[in-house]
């Protein structure tokens, strides 16, 4: 495990989008994922991809920021494709109703066009997202994150639990390394060579520190709180939290346009979740 | 007792920042590979059981939900929604063994281990047979049978790891409790 | 003008939920408003508690049994919620890494005032304010990661102060602080102190660190009662520091050894108060008397390192071009500011991390390619948490974990265990749980677990931080006779005391630079040093100077002669 990584490698460019406010960000995040996720209109994802992809480029990400999950997520909807197929090849048909032959596969087996929209329809679905979460991760400084969850009425207290997790993260995780290493100068062997058994037993030797050690620290903490006031009513204001501008309306009011032209579209042209060229 | 289950302290917010953050560490980087080939125990639900123990539905449910979703944010990109709500709603059910165990006493036994394990499996089965899957077909039109089938291999992992490991982590604790006016100076 | 009582102890006894004898018993204690008082004692002997019946956490977060009285501000706790108390009293506690729960600096200031719903731009402004107090104005945007133990120390003060609290409570301040900001951490407080009129009452073990600043009264707390409660002055000059257990005065134990009675009249109970009038010649005839120790001959050389450098990045050089040797059967401190590199050289030499640059030799050989299982068999790591090394229940089963992950045998293992278990002073625990064990145990526990692998070097993170003076003296005399058993042996430490005590070489790191590596006795006696690695000069240093004896080193150096030869080492 490489302990050098950050968590997010938030990073501070000054570009419009960095601008905007956390808050911002979220609630355009969750109305643009929202809208592909309801609709399986290629058309519609393919805008909303082309969309997201023009922030990303604007928000002046790295390439190299972004890779790792770029494979992940490539290795993760490239499976998904293929055993999605191998499940139901049939499904494409199901779904809209009609069946366009391409060409006989093994046995009762065969590719259709409905199939293929299907699932290209679903790939792209499925990458269009990622494009939006990144530009929210990558952009959103991890301080207003919390405080925009509240903002979005999630309760104050939840919304500082998610802010306890990216503080304390980066200690867990040098605590989980030093412990490991440790163990590992008493003769504990982590490689793969050791047996199945054995390695379940060595993964204990490792966790049960680390939690009960952190037991501890929950104790710590939430005395210190508590001495500091938290809780005691039933809002809470944040030190991190900007106020909304100009540039934060129109892009609020821009991707709430997003998301009703797609519910829209589903509604009145599709006259359903789907679009079906094949009627 | 039911208005004790919910209730939220500021240690319950804490332990649950915390323990999302050990979630997230468990859930990216120790996997127990089982012996099935391409997949593996994730040791993160036997954490989250153990907690959701310790603390309570809602922080059992909040651990998986934040856990999932930032760990899935990091490695993806975007959080999966479907399986983040499963997470957290096996998280919300594991914490019902809070209060029907003797674990804060300082016991852990045979009938406590029942309990826990009960609820466990309960959960597992709920989240990874039914909500999960239910999303997928919802969110993504998946195909029925491919997600009932990785629903019930996930059921079935998740099982193993929250029975085992969560078992061990409660035995454990247990140990380190002490009881009413038991401590005296040797 | 008469003074006004804000914290009010009456008959007042407190007994945790777990325990079956109560913690503090019959307390009847009185602070005054504007006072600055410190509370010592022994490690267990309820200071801790007491601070938390005046900050509230009892009966709030612990339970337990009260009875008699507090009042805080003439009114009984029992009737006031945590929150009214944090209004009122404001606490700094040990951990500031536990304390610090915001991601930047800025956050973690206004952390009391967003919990007060206070308006953002008010809160902005009041966070700068007090920012500029503590001299962490520039900083309001850095993480926990990028502050040093100073820093940090000075955003929690920040962080309570904002509340424009009446009392401020420090529950050990200066654990895990290097000497030199320890003393700044002092110096902050006082001059608080002095600007408004705050009351400020001090935990600490450090005694005399924490007398570098007038404080007004000390209490002395042990087994939960009072037993003192007196000025500095007072207090030096009775017995009860030595008959409690706690650390008197480094320079207080000079005079006493030289023969010299202390008296009230020389106000003895700060450095910079001491008179020592007449008593100079009797001082000075005691040193002149000290035979000088005879060097020892050298030993061949077990370890080395030579111009080696790490950085952890690869942009950021944490170590560079470190060089030194490490003969046998030594044992040496390796000592710097906080951030220094201590603890990655000790890693370095595990083989937890690998060197960017340089060899490091055993016995003349590259172990360059060896294994940190390899390794371990040669050098062992003690690290500065004990929680973090032990997995097991029982204690028996801890110490045998290694020797099992090796796959000697059980009937093999039972001996070697019970061995250095027996040499740890363990042996009437061997079939306890862990959790009942003390801090101090416990890091006992750990010092076994790896002593039953036969390292043939030691290296000790921290052994002695946040321990009381009676086991400081336990851990460190048994690592002692553990050297005396041929083991060399590395302390990393902030105790300046320990080095001077129990170590004749020492090692400076300063930003990754090995600045010094010499007599324990003229590092601290060297201006330069101790201003480059955050040290404090010795307040044996002082005293050779009241007593007219230029030459302050040697004056230091026949301190520890004198002392080894007293306690026969
Ligand atoms: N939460 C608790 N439950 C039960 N007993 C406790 C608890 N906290 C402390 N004690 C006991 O109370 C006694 C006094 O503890 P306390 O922490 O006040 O000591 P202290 O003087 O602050 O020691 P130290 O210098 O080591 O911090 C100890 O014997 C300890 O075991
Ligand atoms: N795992 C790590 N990854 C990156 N940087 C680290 C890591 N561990 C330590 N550092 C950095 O290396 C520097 C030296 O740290 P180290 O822990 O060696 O200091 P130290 O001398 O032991 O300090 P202290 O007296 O506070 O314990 C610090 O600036 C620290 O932030
Ligand atoms: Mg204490
Ligand atoms: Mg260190």
């Amino acid at each position: 495990m490489n302990t050098k990584m950050k968590l997010f490698s938030y990073n501070t460019v000054d570009t419009p989008i960095h601008q905007l406010s956390g808050l911002t960000k979220l609630i355009c995040f969750l109305f643009l994922s929202f809208a592909v996720m309801y609709s399986y209109d290629i058309r519609v994802i393919l805008l909303i991809m082309a969309f997201s992809v023009y922030i990303l480029r604007v928000s002046r990400v790295q390439y190299s920021q972004i890779r790792t999950m770029v494979l992940y997520v490539m290795v993760f909807v490239l499976t998904n494709l293929v055993i999605t197929f191998l499940f139901s090849p049939e499904m494409g048909v199901e779904l809209y109703g009609t069946r366009h032959v391409i060409t006989k596969l093994v046995g009762s087996i065969s590719l259709t066009w409905e199939q293929v929209l299907y699932q290209v329809t679903k790939f792209f679905k499925y990458i269009s997202v990622i494009p939006l979460g990144m530009i929210f991760l990558l952009t959103t400084n991890p301080s207003e994150f919390a405080s925009s969850l509240n903002g979005i009425r999630v309760n104050y207290k939840a919304a500082f639990a998610v802010s306890l997790t990216l503080r304390y993260f980066p200690d867990i995780q040098r605590e989980y390394h030093d412990i490991s290493q440790a163990q590992q100068a008493r003769g504990l062997d982590l490689s793969h060579k050791a047996k199945f058994m054995d390695r379940f037993k060595n993964a204990l030797l490792i966790i049960i520190p680390l939690i009960f050690s952190s037991l501890d620290r929950i104790e710590l903490i939430s005395n210190a709180m508590d001495l500091r006031g938290f809780g005691k009513s039933k809002t809470r204001t944040w030190y991190t939290c900007k106020a909304l501008n100009r540039a934060d309306y129109v892009a609020l009011i821009l991707s709430a346009l997003i998301f009703a032209g797609s519910l829209a579209v589903s509604a009145f042209i599709n006259h359903s979740r789907f679009y079906n060229p094949f009627l | 007792m039911k208005k004790d289950l919910f209730k939220v302290t500021t240690k319950t917010i804490v332990a649950t920042g915390i323990g999302a953050a050990i979630f997230m560490l468990l859930f990216m980087y120790v996997k127990v590979p089982s012996p099935v080939p391409e997949t593996s125990f994730q040791t993160a639900y036997g954490l989250s059981a153990f907690f959701a123990t310790l603390f309570g539905p809602i922080a059992g449910a909040l651990i998986s939900f934040i856990g999932h979703a930032l760990s899935d944010a990091v490695q993806y990109g975007s959080p999966w929604w479907s399986w983040v709500i499963a997470s957290g709603v096996s998280g919300f059910i594991f914490g019902f063994a809070f209060k029907r165990t003797k674990v804060e006493e300082g016991e852990f036994k045979g009938k406590d281990i029942l309990t826990f394990n009960v609820i466990q499996i309960i959960g597992n089965l709920v989240a990874w047979v039914v909500v999960a899957p239910v999303l997928d077909i919802l969110i993504y039109q998946e195909p029925v049978n491919l997600v009932f089938t990785q629903g019930f291999t996930a059921a079935i992992m998740n099982i193993v790891s929250a029975g085992v490991i969560g078992t061990l982590l409660l035995v454990a604790y247990a140990a380190t409790r002490t009881k009413k006016g038991s401590l005296a100076k040797k | 003008m008469e003074k006004q009582a804000i914290i009010e102890f009456k008959n007042f006894s407190f007994q945790y939920y777990s325990q079956s004898a109560p913690t503090l018993h019959d307390i009847n204690l009185t602070i005054y408003k504007g006072e600055k008082v410190l509370i010592v004692g022994p490690s267990g002997s309820g200071k801790s508690t007491l601070g938390h019946c005046i900050n509230g956490l009892i009966p709030f977060a612990y339970k337990g049994e009260i009875s008699g009285s507090l009042a805080i501000k003439g009114q009984d706790t029992r009737e006031k919620s945590i929150f009214e108390l944090s209004k009122i009293v404001g606490t700094v506690l040990q951990d500031s890494d536990g304390q610090f729960v915001g991601l930047t600096a800025g956050e973690d200031i206004a952390f009391a005032l967003e919990n007060d719903n206070v308006p953002h731009d008010a809160m902005q402004s009041r966070v700068k304010q007090v920012a500029e107090m503590v001299e962490m104005d520039q900083l309001l945007n850095s993480s926990p990661f990028e502050l040093s133990g100073g820093q940090k120390q000075r955003t929690s003060l920040a962080g309570v102060m904002i509340d424009n609290v009446e009392i401020l409570l420090f529950d050990e301040p200066l654990a895990n602080l290097d000497p030199a900001t320890g003393k700044t951490a002092i110096e902050i407080i006082d001059d608080i102190h002095k600007d408004s009129d705050k009351t400020v009452v001090i935990i600490e073990h450090r005694l005399e660190d924490v007398l570098h600043r007038e404080v007004s009264r000390v209490i002395v707390l042990n087994d939960g009662r009072i037993v003192a409660d007196m000025d500095a002055h007072e207090l030096v000059c009775s017995n009860i520091l030595t008959e409690t257990g706690i650390r008197e005065p480094l320079y207080i134990t000079a005079l006493k050894y030289a023969g010299v009675e202390v008296t009230c009249d020389m106000h003895p109970g700060y450095i910079e108060t001491l008179e020592i009038g007449s008593a100079k010649g009797t001082v000075k005839s005691w040193f002149k008397a000290i035979p000088p120790e005879t060097p020892h001959s050298e030993n061949p050389c077990v370890l080395q390192m030579e111009a080696v450098s790490f950085s952890y990045d690869g942009a950021r050089p944490i170590l560079q071009d470190i060089h030194f040797d490490l003969h046998e059967g030594e044992m040496i401190s390796l000592v710097g500011k906080n951030g220094a590199g201590k603890s990655t050289l000790s890693k370095l030499l595990c083989g937890f991390e690998k060197v960017d640059k340089g060899v490091i030799r055993y016995r003349g050989e590259d172990i360059k390619d060896k294994t940190i299982k390899e390794r371990a068999e040669i050098i062992g790591l003690v690290m500065q948490n004990p929680n973090q090394m032990i997995s097991k229940a029982l204690i028996y089963d801890e110490v045998a974990l290694g020797l099992r992950l090796r796959g000697v045998s059980e009937e093999e293992i039972k001996p070697r265990v019970e061995k250095v278990l027996k040499i740890c002073g363990l042996a009437p625990f061997i079939d306890w749980p862990i959790a009942a064990l003390s801090y101090g145990q416990k890091k006992r526990v750990t010092i076994a677990s790896i002593l039953v692998l036969d390292p043939k070097i030691l290296i000790l993170d921290e052994p002695t931080a946040g321990q009381d003076y009676r086991h400081y003296t336990d851990i460190m005399e048994f690592l002692v006779e553990l050297n005396r058993l041929g083991v060399t042996i590395i302390l990393i430490t902030h105790d300046m005391h320990l080095m001077l005590e129990y170590t004749p070489r020492a090692i400076v790191l300063s930003g990754g630079r090995m600045i010094a590596d010499t007599a324990a006795s003229f590092i601290l006696t060297n201006q330069e040093v101790i201003e480059k690695a955050n040290l404090k000069e010795t307040s044996l240093y002082h005293l050779a100077e009241l007593a007219g004896i230029p030459d302050g080193t040697h004056f230091v150096q026949g301190f520890i002669d004198y002392e080894r030869r007293l306690k026969n080492r």
